[in-house]
């Protein structure tokens, strides 16, 4: 193959069909946030750091500042925004009412995040809700709510019954 | 900030990454899972003209048990070797050590073999992989050629990979029954870079006397290092508390780290004298069960 400075994609955004040229250096943060105006996705650091930019490629959460677009074809991304339907999805209620965010900056890399979580591990403790979140930065809530948010949400998910949170 | 521009190439296999190395010469870089590449390049520290994915490569994903190694293929990411069954039964420290670099969202990316070559003076990974007298498989255009952990290393963010090489695997020679091991690292926070890691095996005989023992250390020194000189103190002695401290003193002194931001040299020093002892108690004790 050759070496290209533009490439062309084809892959799925939260289950619809994208097909774009891209320049090879966008990132796939960039790619959603200015091509396909997804601006929910946030970018902090643009260095791996912060977790503001997660989200789930092929089911999996990674830092979408690190990855570029033209790396994609045939991939399936889904961010911040795939998640509510005609109502917000259990992690979006349960952040909501646990006060789980503030100014709401680092909220879309956590919901993404928590997200691959519950899917994983339907039925976490507040530790390994803890561990999955590590490499999410929030400057606003101190953690608490966000942890006991994301419990609850796997309760409401998956209908088990609380433990430690 | 923004990388600069480049031209993408996904390479279709090995021999096809090593031709367009030899054709793109210096402006070509490699990308694995870009967890350290694409940072330096978002901050313009790195600037290839010519970016290979190693991504779409098939069949080089695998994690597998051949004459007594574990091979671990270049795009194998952290987390899966991270969980592999295989894993945690041959080699549950390289699972020990990979539970340590960064978080959950770097390690689904990450590729060990990657983190190899990038050879970050405090990463994880190759402090295993020189602890365990592993190797590095690597392909060029003249074909493949293995090169032991203590020469790859060669100092900070330095290999003895030609620019024109591919390494594919990683080697861990699977230690004996008996061996006990244990992966401890230090971080101001959790999933940062260590300020000093320390990979501990210690194989005891039947009535308890160490007959081999393995210990390296990373974020000490521009590349991980052996503590030899604690290594035969332990050989023949009983893994008692009052031993293993010595051997933590014989390796803290072998060590020259310098000061830097992060960290004085004293500390570094005293944290690696610590975590040298609490690696060999751990580890003999996990020895002292497999014998029993
Ligand atoms: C926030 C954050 C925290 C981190 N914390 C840690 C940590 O605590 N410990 C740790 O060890 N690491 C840490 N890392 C780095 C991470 O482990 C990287 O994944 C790893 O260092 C590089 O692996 P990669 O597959 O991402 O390689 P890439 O970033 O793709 O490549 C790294 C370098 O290796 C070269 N390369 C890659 N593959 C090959 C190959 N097969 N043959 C030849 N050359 C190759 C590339 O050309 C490049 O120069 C962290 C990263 C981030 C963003
Ligand atoms: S913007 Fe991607 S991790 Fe901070
Ligand atoms: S809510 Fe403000 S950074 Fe998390």
């Amino acid at each position: 193959m050759q070496a290209e400075d533009r490439i062309r994609i084809n892959l799925t955004v939260n289950g619809s069909s994208v097909s774009q040229q891209v320049e090879a250096r966008r990132t796939l943060a960039d790619f959603l946030r200015y091509d396909l105006g997804l601006t929910g996705t946030h970018t902090g650091c643009e260095q791996g750091a912060c977790g503001a930019c997660t989200v789930l490629l092929d089911g999996v959460a990674v830092r979408s500042c690190l990855i570029f677009a033209s790396q994609l074809d045939g991939a399936a991304v889904e961010t911040v925004e795939g998640l509510a339907n005609e109502s917000l999805h259990p992690l979006q209620e349960a952040f909501h009412r646990h006060h789980a965010l503030q100014c709401g900056y680092c909220t879309p890399g956590f919901l993404m995040a928590a997200k691959e979580l519950l899917t994983v591990n339907p039925d976490p403790s507040e530790t390994e809700i803890r561990q999955a979140l590590s490499g999410q930065i929030c400057r606003c809530t101190g953690y608490e709510n966000i942890v006991q948010a994301v419990r609850e949400a796997a309760d409401t998910l998956h209908g088990a019954k609380g433990r430690d949170a | 900030m923004k990388p600069a521009s480049f031209r993408y190439v996904a390479a279709s296999d090995v021999a096809d990454a090593v031709a367009l190395l030899t054709e793109h010469g210096d402006t070509a870089k490699l990308l694995a899972g870009g967890q350290s590449l694409v940072p330096m390049m978002n901050l313009r520290l790195s600037r290839p003209g010519v970016l290979i994915d190693l991504n779409r490569m098939p069949q080089r994903n695998t994690i597998a048990v051949e004459d007594g190694l574990l091979r671990v293929g270049l795009l194998v990411r952290q987390k899966e070797a991270e969980h592999s069954p295989i894993v945690l039964a041959q080699i549950p420290l390289l699972a020990e050590a990979i539970a340590e670099i960064g978080h959950a969202q770097i390690r689904s990316r990450g590729t060990l073999v990657g983190s190899c070559c990038h050879a970050d003076p405090a990463a994880e990974t190759p402090a295993v992989l020189l602890a365990l007298d592993g190797s590095v498989r690597v392909q060029g255009p003249q074909g493949a050629r293995e090169i032991a952990a203590s020469d790859f290393f060669l100092g900070y963010f330095q290999t003895a990979l030609a620019p024109d090489e591919v390494a594919t695997d990683l080697l861990f020679p699977i230690p004996a029954q008996g061996t006990g091991s244990a992966f401890l690292e230090f971080a101001r926070r959790h999933g940062d870079f260590a300020l000093v890691a320390v990979a501990a095996l210690v194989h005891l005989d039947a009535e308890g006397a160490v007959q081999g023992a393995a210990l390296s250390l990373a974020g000490v020194g521009p590349s991980p290092l052996r503590a030899t000189g604690a290594e035969q103190f332990l050989i023949g002695r009983r893994a008692e508390p009052a031993v293993l401290l010595e051997a933590a003193r014989i390796a803290a002194q072998g060590i020259e780290p310098t000061d830097d931001v992060q960290a004085s040299a004293a500390y570094r020093t005293q944290l690696a004298q610590t975590l040298v002892e609490r690696a060999l108690l751990i580890a003999a004790s996990r020895a002292a069960r497999e014998v029993a």
